[in-house]
């Protein structure tokens, strides 16, 4: 059988392929963390503490001699959830604010003022704050990213939807005796699946370095649980005598973020109809 | 002397449209975009609605589909009683929306201007043809894609079977336009509403499109409300015309009377625009094209009286006293002219 046009094109820039398979080893690495692992990630060693990566710990031990690796893979769990939690979260209920303030134009104001008054707030200090109030549980980091993050869609699905709304399929499908809710959910929200899609992945990349900052500032997921953030922000004060503590949780990070950002500017691009033609 | 707005709807009429008015408010003040719109449109005939850019004709045929945008914060007066296939009479515009919601679509279709646009990009042509059936017949997936692929037989679309999960986009506009009428005729109406459907076309295709609906209409018997700028579609597609300018009826005829023998100014003066048209004295083809001189006045400050009169030769000032009524002035004919001499008794 053969593949979408789109997906086919998508395979064929190398940079946006790169980075697919990048995000996909993670992923699989993710779900198979108790098998790709090697080690409990939190097992102490305290006699192999720090260790220099070698045979027996692939990329070295932490201050309390577990072992890297492991941790990464265990953490990549943890922070791609949390991730893809936050994404999702922000994505439903940004494009219903979004769909709704554009398409019925009584609501436009309202809604759109609230989204503004949540955008005045710089993203990681809001975030901060709220996951002070609400207690730093892994659930209340993804419920405060999730907050953070929703204005952004719902400007983002606002702007779309009133360019969609005023195409005239739209009274088309109306003189069809269709109802407006009918037409909201299959007809206008189909046509801004391309920025609800860009959207998704550039917030999945955000919340993942969110997410680790949070930790780092000792406001995010508690530390017992291995999440890439956890693992630099608790490893730091070790930086100066072993680096691979930090490095490897942070080129984790970096190489994961990276990688969602292309793909989802690969995904831009591809459905942006203005650009096609560079590609 | 007869004054068509205060008689009676016919009842043998499909939709008998009686003094339908529309105002919109603007920023400028309050705008009249339709005033005192009457007409009948029997069973198995086309009426064309005839008139420039802005004359009324969208808002006219919009205002009975009940398809003016609610942020228009149009006011609508006026009956449009509709004659449904049971033979029930209800007035579109008193509708509530669901009740009218379930007769668009059904009983009451509309083709748009513009194919280009008027399909969802995301969704293939038999899906969406699929989509009104499954609405108001209550069919299945699978028989509303059967029934989708009958439609555009009936159309007249080769390959109807491939074309069914095909995209708008991999469609020409002709194509486009059919699968529109496939749409519009797909719960097989007793009104269709057709506004401009050639007009985004190239002639050839629009020839085509016409033929097509003329077909429809002799196998369905269903009634046309034909919305244009083109006199020449007038000539060959439409029975009855009624000529419109600045949101009224001017003039209504038979359309071989009205193009043998326009009474109202503006309609003699619309045909006389027309490249290739005889003057009625002697010459045989101007020299240069005719244009009525002067403009359409601002419908913000509409003329006290006759909305032509500014731009008509015959004018005197018992034109500006107040709108003429629209006067009978043949067996099937009327026109809002004091000019004009009207039937005798």
């Amino acid at each position: 059988m053969k593949l979408p046009l789109t997906l086919r094109r998508l395979m064929r820039r190398r940079i946006v392929m790169a980075a697919a398979a990048v995000l996909a080893i993670v992923a699989v690495m993710a779900l198979a963390a108790p098998w790709v692992a090697g080690h409990d990630p939190n097992d102490t060693e305290v006699m192999a503490r720090l260790q220099g990566p070698g045979a027996a710990h692939l990329l070295g031990t932490d201050e309390l001699g577990r072992d890297l690796y492991a941790r990464i893979v265990h953490g990549a769990r943890y922070s791609l959830a949390i991730a893809a939690l936050t994404a999702t979260g922000a994505v439903l209920f940004g494009s219903l604010i979004g769909l709704v303030a554009g398409f019925f134009r009584r609501l436009d104001a309202p809604l759109m003022r609230v989204v503004d008054a949540m955008m005045a707030l710089p993203d990681i200090l809001l975030a901060i704050a709220l996951v002070a109030i609400l207690g730093a549980t892994l659930v209340n980091v993804v419920l405060a990213l999730v907050f953070v993050y929703t204005p952004r869609v719902a400007r983002v699905v606002r702007a779309s939807t009133l360019v969609v709304r005023e195409l005239l399929f739209v009274e088309a499908v109306r003189a069809l005796g269709v109802g407006t809710a009918r037409i909201l959910w299959r007809h206008i929200l189909p046509n801004l699946m391309s920025p609800i899609l860009v959207q998704l992945s550039f917030i999945f990349a955000y919340a993942i370095l969110a997410e680790a900052g949070l930790s780092f500032l000792g406001v995010g997921v508690p530390p017992d649980i291995p999440t890439w953030g956890t693992m630099v922000a608790g490893s730091q004060q070790y930086a100066h005598q072993a680096f691979w503590v930090v490095l490897f949780p942070g080129l984790a990070i970096i190489v994961t973020a990276l990688s969602l950002q292309l793909l989802g500017d690969g995904v831009r691009d591809l459905l942006d109809p203005r650009l096609k033609k560079s590609m | 002397m007869t004054m068509l707005p205060t008689i009676e709807p016919r009842g043998d009429a499909r939709l008998s449209v009686r003094g339908l008015s529309a105002r919109f408010a603007t920023e400028e003040g309050s705008v009249c975009a339709v005033a005192d719109v009457s007409f009948d449109l029997l069973p198995g005939r086309t009426m064309a609605l005839v008139g420039e850019s802005g004359s009324g004709k969208s808002v006219t045929s919009l205002s009975l589909m009940g398809l003016l945008p609610r942020s228009a914060h149009a006011r609508v007066e006026g009956r449009a009683l509709f004659r449904t296939r049971s033979g029930q009479l209800l007035d579109l515009l008193a509708l509530d929306a669901p009740r009218l919601r379930a007769l668009r679509g059904n009983e009451l279709a509309m083709i748009f201007q513009e194919p280009m646009t008027s399909l969802n990009p995301v969704f293939t042509v038999g899906e969406q043809i699929a989509e009104g059936v499954r609405l108001h017949k209550g069919l299945g997936h699978a028989a509303a894609l059967a029934h989708a692929k009958r439609m555009l037989e009936l159309v007249e679309i080769p390959a109807a079977a491939q074309r069914l999960h095909e995209y708008p986009h991999q469609l020409s506009g002709g194509m486009r336009q059919r699968v529109m009428i496939a749409l519009a005729m797909a719960c097989d109406p007793s009104l269709l509403i057709a506004d401009e459907p050639t007009t985004a076309l190239d002639v050839t295709i629009q020839a085509q499109i016409l033929e097509l609906m003329q077909r429809l209409q002799r196998d369905s018997g269903m009634s046309i409300l034909f919305i244009t700028h083109n006199l020449g579609a007038v000539a060959h597609f439409a029975q009855d015309v009624a000529v419109m300018y600045a949101g009224r009826i001017v003039e209504t005829a038979p359309v071989g009377q009205l193009f043998a023998s326009p009474q109202h100014p503006y309609t003699q003066g619309l045909l006389r625009c027309l490249p290739g048209s005889e003057r009625p004295h002697g010459a045989a083809r101007p020299a240069r094209l005719f244009a009525i001189r002067g403009q359409v006045s601002s419908p913000l400050a509409p003329p006290p009286g006759c909305a032509f009169a500014p731009r008509c030769d015959l004018a005197g000032a018992d034109c500006d006293e107040r709108v003429p009524p629209l006067l009978a002035i043949g067996p099937a004919r009327q026109a809002r002219c004091l000019r004009t001499p009207p039937l005798p008794r």
